[in-house]
């Protein structure tokens, strides 16, 4: 599949976004959430930035931004309409927990029903929204790499662990303290690297789906090679889902994907474990950047290494 | 409404291709073009069309693939327009409604209207059906001519799709093949008409006549004669002298 | 949410007229939906005989042919260097009178310096009509760099042939063998024939050495070595004869196998007929135990074996020597396996399925029927074996035999014009050869020629040359060169009249031809021809061309006056019986176009303009005693009144005053209307006891004298051993008063042969094997029409550049893998393009898509348009004349160019060559309308509800 900018921009910021807000919310509601506004402030706006910027690039590139609420209609079936619905969805509980945060006085030991029931809500949506995002790929069929039962946890895991790196970076920036926030960003890392593997693994190893002896109905068996296409030229197809990355290339990426995007973040971290002060910082920083390059890169081969059955009529023998 | 349709359609209209008689010729790709140009799902834009890379949108488009079948390979053309599955993703996966699968004969169209472009049912059809119309930003596909089968303004005789009246080797067939005394039904039956794809569990329906494998019924001819002169001799006494 | 409702029975249009298609040449019948006047949808013809309703790619895209950015739109005088593409638009009125000024000259002083030339034309009734008035013998159409080969072996053995003079019985055939065809002339009816067949179940064997198209879909492929057929012919035959699988009685009664053949060595007679003293050929009767009329109700003739003369000489019958030539062991399956590329099983097997269907599977029809002697039938038999073939047989420099031999494979079968057989299209069967003789250069300027230019020679004494043997075309048809080019060589024009021989001309007037490009072999020779000046005068050698386009082609830059044509659907056509007929085997048909649109260009129908021009120059039956145009209407006027001979004129369909008469009658002031009213085409319906056999079935002799096709009353007897090729061998004998020069006997003996013969193609025979070791061909793709189709924007999208495709098992030997950029070399140069792999072709053989490359700048594309930086012709390599320079690249007997005869040798092309196609010349300026946008919406508008 052609690993479009924008889909992949989507995908990691709201990804980050939510997975930030799902953090916030379930320290706050087990009151381990910083009170510092110098935390909490900045903490809201980039979680909810991200998730909006995220949405917004998604809305740039559809053919007809203005009806995007028609969009909202199909959460009967589709996980892309359900996506669309929770997002948004999300933003009230969401919307009301930050508030509630940062005007009223919370007591962060025992915070008040309400804050506990916004922000339960807001958790819940958070994890929904983002698998629905993950299930919109996860149910196309024609789509080996995608149709997998692996690929929500993906997106859960890096969501969370992007989340968890992005308050920790921000936490050691605005010198508040958050006890644990580094371990859980480690957790979420230790997680996603698994994940990923057991992914990459798993595309490799999966058996051809369809050949192109079955894409034209042919006798089970019956080698088929593709001899013109029906025009010279590309079109949108082949354009769209006819993007392949040499293994070589992908080799290569995936290596860059654990190194920059688990290796580093995870030793940083470790090492940032016995300190404190400007270095820290700076470590929290650097994990927090390095792994969402990593992501990015991760993101990009998500849709790179994705073959579309229809590239059975281009030329694929296999998918 | 992109649930499919609660109970499977009273008909299920389609196409039966036969691979062993298309010439690859484009007449139904064209003819495509040129009826759709003007109908339900107009324009179907075309991209630079005088430039290094024109492309455009088509419903229709024929790939001509090399097989190894039994015995000499064989050169295949297939045309490939929308199945119009029974289990359609690209229906249920669309956000806005715009796809959708008609009750009473299953034909599988857009609703430009409500479609906001968002190309995932394109993503969802294997089949490469779907046609995204960049310069409209609506997806488009195949219609099954739902603006000529039904057409009162045109006599009984024509209300096939454009495709199917244009075959020259009349390669394309059109009909219910829900109703399994069809002639489209009798054709898949008698020919062993296949699904494409089956794997993938998108329920087609259309479906694909395979080449036939030829064997000579003709005996070894039995020659009379190994020399010119011994067979003259032959026909000295068959008279024709 | 409901979806938005569906109008479901949406009017398609506001009118709809009925016309001919022209986006090819096979003439289908259409409906035009128009809205507003726009043009919305064109479909097929249901009623019209030719499609019965379908339409094929490119019928389908004429709508973008209507819009193209091509079409030129004023007439043009060239300004700059000719070639340079530099013109300024001009009237009308002045264009005219710049061609009537040229034109009159030559008239006066000698008008075959006017050498007036035709390409993709269907109005050689009128074009051909309009030269013989003018009086100049340089007139021809492309047939001869067509299918001369096709046309003159068939007419010259039975008076029909393939291509467009006949057809299988598509519905009753059994097994169909299709030779080197890879879409032909009858696009659609050939289509919906092989449906037909599959649909009966019948076999289907496609001979090409490319599994393509057509024969994608044979139930076999014989992949053939090309220049070979002959070989596989004879050696069917010779299977056939020794195993007694033949209609001896057929060969008998209406073939000349039992005429006697003079055996009298070095006698001016040796190897006639022999005949009685009123000409009719006899037989050794064997009723009689004598010589006997061999026509006769009653002949019984001898098929085989000597017999003494009342003067003592030796006769044999035709058979006996046909039976000795097909039969020598020279032509066994294992003899010709290595050469064809097949196995001799295939070969034995081949033969077995023929001689199965021909003979077991025998249709029987109670349809009583008399021959042309008189003989009562009381049914038809029907020997189901069908043949069609073209130019893969035709484009070869050996293609006039092979293509009689595939006649004689025919008769020996019985299988002419049969049930099931191959059946002849109306107004043929005619004579073989047809009786009308090719007419050389007036005597006084001013006169008309006393014939038609083109014709068939029956003997030495037909031909077109002077004392000397020199010949009196310019394109040298009719001469010894080619001694029975019926449709002329266009392909020798160019060249001919650069080098002023055998004589300078004075005006090339061109029309419907691409022969700076596509339709010229040597192309970037041609274009230096073109161009070329003499050095003393600094005057071009080719000091006048005019030519007529409705595109902007590579042709228009070579022109020094343009007159630019309209499209298909803006004028009046008509497809006459007397030119190539769309006839169906049940009966004769013939059709028009009427203009659905006008033109919004100041352009005007070039036929129309030729009888402008004509009347301009005062032509006999273009002005009247005043002096006054007869046709100021222009074609439709022509058509109504013009009488070719008495009561017969351009179209057959209601004539006579009151439009009852067919065929022949009084001009009807109301005919086209009547077409009109019709769908714009007429046919008839053959009585029912004269439509098979029809070259020597009475019922049809007299329903053909009374439609005015018939050239001779006389039956029309299938010509296996061809008295008119011996007679022009025994002249290079040096018998008779006309002979050929020195320098050409031995060739016209040796190619004369009587009876079908195989040899090595000329070029195969003349290169080096070693250094050019593969065949190059080219196919049409059935999606393009020449080089008229890249300028629509449906079409090219399918086909926007061609490749060289290249057998994989080659392909490995040569290091070679997809998309490689590739180098191919002939003895004329080199072209780059780029590769493309497949198994279905034969090994020894590449091939490419005919046409697809253009020169940068025309057809109103884009300069980086891929049909000219990817797309390539082959046309570069194939030469015009022969390595060794004394004779054209073409066929010794009909002068048909030899296209496929090409030898090649292919290299992966440096790294450092560019990844564009070679050669490239320059850009030429667009002359068209051009205006076309980036985005094209068509239909838009059309969209019910918006
Ligand atoms: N390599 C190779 N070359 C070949 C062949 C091959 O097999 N291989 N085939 C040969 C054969 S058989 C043929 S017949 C020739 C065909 O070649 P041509 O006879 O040259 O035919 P085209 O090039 O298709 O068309 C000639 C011109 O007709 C113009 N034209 C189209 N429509 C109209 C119209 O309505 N009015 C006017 N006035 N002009 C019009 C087109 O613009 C074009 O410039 O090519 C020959 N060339
Ligand atoms: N779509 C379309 N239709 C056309 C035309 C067009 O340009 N486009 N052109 C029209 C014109 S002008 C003409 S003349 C006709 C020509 O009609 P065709 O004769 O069908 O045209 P070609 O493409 O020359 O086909 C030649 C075929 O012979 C094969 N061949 C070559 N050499 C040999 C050989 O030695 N032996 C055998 N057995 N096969 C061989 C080639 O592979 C090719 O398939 O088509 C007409 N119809
Ligand atoms: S029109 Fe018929 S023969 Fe031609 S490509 Fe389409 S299906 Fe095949
Ligand atoms: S072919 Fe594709 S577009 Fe058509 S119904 Fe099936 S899935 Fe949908
Ligand atoms: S592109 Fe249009 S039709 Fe397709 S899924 Fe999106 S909204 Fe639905
Ligand atoms: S049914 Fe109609 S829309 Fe579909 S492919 Fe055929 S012509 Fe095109
Ligand atoms: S074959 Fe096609 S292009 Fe040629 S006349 Fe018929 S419809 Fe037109
Ligand atoms: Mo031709």
């Amino acid at each position: 599949m052609h690993p479009a900018y924008s889909v992949i921009l989507f995908t990691v910021s709201s990804g980050a976004g939510y997975g930030m807000l799902f953090l916030m919310s379930i320290l706050a509601g087990l009151g381990r959430l910083p009170i510092d506004p110098w935390f909490s402030w900045p903490a809201f706006v980039i979680a909810l930035g991200l998730i909006s910027v995220g949405l917004l690039s998604s809305l740039l590139h559809l053919g007809h931004p203005e009806r995007f609420l028609r969009a909202l209609t199909q959460w009967r079936s589709s996980w892309l309409s359900r996506e669309g619905v929770l997002a948004i969805g999300t933003f009230g509980p969401a919307g009301l927990f930050a508030l509630g945060w940062l005007f009223f006085e919370v007591d962060t030991q025992s915070p008040g029903l309400a804050i506990v029931l916004l922000s339960v809500v807001t958790a819940v949506l958070c994890v929904a929204t983002v698998f629905s995002t993950s299930m919109i790929y996860a149910s196309l069929k024609p789509i080996p790499q995608w149709c997998r039962g692996d690929v929500p946890y993906g997106y859960l895991t890096l969501s969370f662990a992007s989340g968890a790196l992005l308050l920790n970076a921000l936490a050691a920036l605005t010198g508040s303290t958050f006890d644990g926030i580094s371990i859980v960003a480690l957790i979420g890392l230790v997680l996603g690297y698994a994940v990923k593997t057991r992914y990459w693994r798993g595309i490799r190893a999966a058996k051809p789906l369809s050949t192109a002896g079955s894409a034209i109905g042919l006798e089970k068996g019956t080698s088929v090679r593709s001899l013109d296409p029906p025009h010279t030229e590309p079109n949108y197809l082949q354009k769209e889902m006819g993007y392949r990355v040499a293994r070589k290339h992908a080799d290569k990426l995936r290596q860059f994907a654990y190194i920059v995007g688990f290796g580093v973040p995870v030793l940083v971290l470790l090492i940032g474990l016995g300190l404190s002060g400007p270095l820290l910082t700076a470590l929290a920083v650097i994990a927090a950047v390095s792994a969402h390059v990593g992501i990015v890169v991760e993101r990009w081969l998500f849709f790179a290494e994705a073959t579309h059955a229809v590239t059975l009529y281009y030329g694929a023998e296999s998918i | 409404m992109t649930d499919l349709p609660a109970t499977t359609p009273t008909r299920k209209l389609g196409l039966v291709i036969d691979l062993d008689t298309c010439v690859g010729c484009h007449a139904c790709a064209v003819n495509c073009k040129e009826w759709n140009s003007g109908g339900f799902a107009a324009p179907l834009s075309d991209t630079d069309p005088y430039g290094a890379e024109p492309d455009g949108v088509w419903f229709n488009r024929v790939h001509s693939f090399e097989a190894d079948t039994k015995g000499a390979g064989r050169t295949v053309h297939f045309p490939r327009s929308c199945l119009h599955c029974d289990n359609a993703l690209c229906v249920t996966v669309c956000p806005t409604g715009a796809s959708y699968k008609r009750e009473e004969d299953g034909i599988v169209l857009v609703d430009e209207d409500k479609c906001i472009g968002c190309k995932l049912c394109s993503w969802a059809c294997p089949y490469g059906a779907r046609e995204y119309d960049v310069n409209e930003g609506v997806m488009k596909k195949c219609t099954l001519c739902i603006d000529r089968i039904y057409n009162e303004n045109l006599d009984e005789a024509q209300r096939v799709p454009a495709c199917v009246s244009t075959c020259p080797v009349s390669a394309r067939h059109f009909g219910d093949l829900s109703d399994p005394h069809s002639a489209v039904s009798q054709l898949v039956a008698d020919r062993g008409g296949q699904p494409l794809m089956p794997e993938l569990g998108y329920a087609p329906v259309n479906r694909y006549l395979s080449p036939r494998s030829e064997t000579s019924q003709a005996a070894a001819l039995e020659p009379t004669a190994d020399s010119v002169e011994g067979k003259f001799l032959q026909w000295v006494d068959r008279l024709l002298s | 949410m409901r979806p938005t409702p569906i109008d479901t029975s949406p009017p398609i249009s506001d009118e709809v007229k009925e016309t001919t298609c022209y986006m090819c040449a096979c003439r289908c019948g259409i409906r035009v939906h128009l809205t507003n006047g726009a043009l919305r949808y064109i479909e097929g013809n249901p009623n019209h005989p030719v499609n019965r309703g379908v339409l094929c790619a490119k019928g389908a895209a004429g709508i973008m042919k209507q819009h193209s950015p091509a079409k030129l739109k004023k007439p043009l005088k060239r300004v700059g260097e000719r070639g340079s593409g530099d013109f300024v638009e001009i009237e009308w009125e002045e264009a005219l009178g710049i061609a009537t000024a040229w034109l009159g000259k030559i008239r006066e002083t000698d008008p075959k310096k006017l050498a007036f030339f035709t390409g993709r034309d269907q109005s050689q009734a009128l074009t051909g009509w309009w030269a013989t008035q003018f009086g100049t013998p340089n007139y021809a159409a492309h047939g001869g760099f067509c299918s001369v080969n096709m046309a003159a072996a068939g007419l010259y053995t039975m008076g029909g042939s393939f291509w467009e003079f006949g057809e299988p019985d598509w519905d009753q055939t059994r097994y169909f063998m299709m030779f080197g065809v890879a879409e032909d002339h009858a696009s659609n009816p050939i289509k919906i024939g092989l449906g037909k067949v599959k649909a009966n179940g019948a076999k289907f064997v496609s001979v090409n050495p490319v599994r393509t198209g057509y024969s994608a879909i044979a139930d076999e492929w014989v992949g053939i070595r090309p220049g070979t057929d002959g070989l596989l012919v004879f050696s069917l035959i010779r299977e056939l004869l020794l195993a007694d699988q033949v209609d001896f009685d057929y060969l008998a009664r209406y073939t000349n196998a039992g005429w006697l053949v003079i055996q009298d060595d070095g006698a001016a007679d040796d190897g006639l007929f022999v005949r009685d003293e009123a000409g009719n050929p006899l037989c050794w009767d064997k009723t009689l135990g004598g010589l006997g009329p061999a026509l006769d109700k009653n002949a019984n003739p001898a098929l085989i074996e000597a017999r003494a003369l009342p003067d003592g000489r030796r006769a044999v019958p035709a058979f006996d020597l046909m039976a000795r030539r097909f039969l020598d062991p020279a032509y066994a399956p294992e003899a010709v396996a290595d050469q064809t590329g097949l196995t001799a099983d295939t070969i034995r097997r081949l033969a077995a399925e023929l001689a199965h269907a021909a003979f077991q599977e025998e249709i029987k029809i109670d349809m009583p029927w008399t021959d042309f002697a008189g003989r009562q039938h009381d049914h038809i038999v029907g020997r189901p074996v069908s043949f069609h073939a073209m130019r893969g047989i035709s484009a070869h420099s050996n293609g006039f035999h092979t293509c009689r031999a595939l006649h004689v494979l025919q008769a020996v079968l019985g299988s002419i014009d049969c049930p099931g057989g191959w059946r002849y299209r109306p107004p043929y069967p005619k004579a073989a050869p047809p009786a009308v003789l090719p007419t050389g250069p007036v005597t006084s300027p001013g006169d008309p020629l006393a014939g038609p230019p083109l014709g068939f020679p029956r003997g030495p004494e037909d031909l077109l040359v002077d004392d000397a043997g020199t010949p009196q075309r310019i394109d040298k048809a009719f001469s010894w060169e080619a001694p029975l080019a019926a449709h002329g060589m266009m392909h020798m024009l160019i060249r001919n009249a650069w080098a002023g021989d055998p004589y300078p001309i004075d005006t090339l007037f061109m029309f419907m031809a691409n022969m700076s490009w596509n339709s010229s072999m040597n192309t970037t020779e041609t274009m230096r021809m073109l161009t070329d000046k003499d050095p003393d005068t600094g005057e071009y050698k080719i000091p006048h061309i005019i030519y007529s386009d409705a595109f902007d082609s590579e042709m228009v830059a070579y022109a020094d006056l343009v007159l630019p044509d309209t499209t298909y659907l803006e004028r009046w056509d008509c497809i006459s019986l007397l030119d190539r007929p769309i006839s169906e085997i049940t009966g004769p048909a013939d059709s028009i176009r009427q203009p659905v649109l006008t033109p919004d260009r100041d352009v005007r129908p070039f036929q129309d303009v030729l009888l402008d021009i004509g009347a301009r120059l005062g032509l006999p039956g273009m002005v009247d005693e005043h002096g006054d145009a007869l046709y100021p209407g222009g074609l439709p006027e022509y058509l109504i009144k013009h009488e070719r001979k008495p009561g017969v004129g351009m179209l057959a369909g209601w004539r006579g005053a009151d439009g009852t008469a067919k065929g022949v009658g009084a001009p009807n002031a109301e005919q086209l209307d009547r077409y009109v009213e019709n769908g714009c085409f007429w046919t008839d319906t053959i009585p029912v006891e004269g439509v098979y056999y029809r070259n020597v079935n009475q019922a049809y002799r007299a329903y053909g004298e009374a439609m005015g096709f018939l050239d001779t009353p006389d039956p029309v007897i299938v010509q296996l051993y061809s008295e008119v090729l011996q007679k022009f061998r025994l002249a290079a004998q040096g018998h008779g008063s006309i002979q050929p020069p020195a320098a050409d006997q031995n060739r016209v003996a040796r190619y004369f042969d009587p009876l079908p013969m195989w040899y090595m193609p000329f070029e195969e025979a003349a290169v080096d094997c070693e250094a050019f070791p593969l065949h190059a061909l080219t196919q049409r793709p059935m999606v393009m029409y020449h080089a008229w189709d890249s300028q629509n924007a449906w079409q090219r999208q399918i086909l926007g550049s061609n490749r060289l495709y290249i057998a994989r098992s080659l392909a490995a030997r040569l290091k070679i893998s997809d998309d490689d950029w590739v180098w191919v070399s002939s003895d004329k140069g080199r072209i780059r393009g780029q590769a493309r792999l497949m198994d279905g072709v034969n090994p020894d053989t590449i091939w490419t898509w005919n046409a697809i490359g253009k020169r940068r700048g025309t057809w109103g594309l884009d300069a980086d348009a891929h049909e000219a930086t990817r797309g390539f012709l082959l046309n570069h390599l194939i030469g015009d004349i022969l390595p060794n320079e004394a004779y054209a690249n073409a066929d010794p007997v009909t002068g048909q160019a030899a296209w496929y005869d090409l030898r090649v040798r292919v290299e992966k092309a440096a790294a450092s060559d560019a990844p564009e196609s070679w050669p490239q010349f320059d850009p030429l300026p667009s002359n068209a309308v051009r205006g076309a946008p980036a985005v094209l919406r068509y239909g838009a508008e059309f969209r019910s509800g918006s």
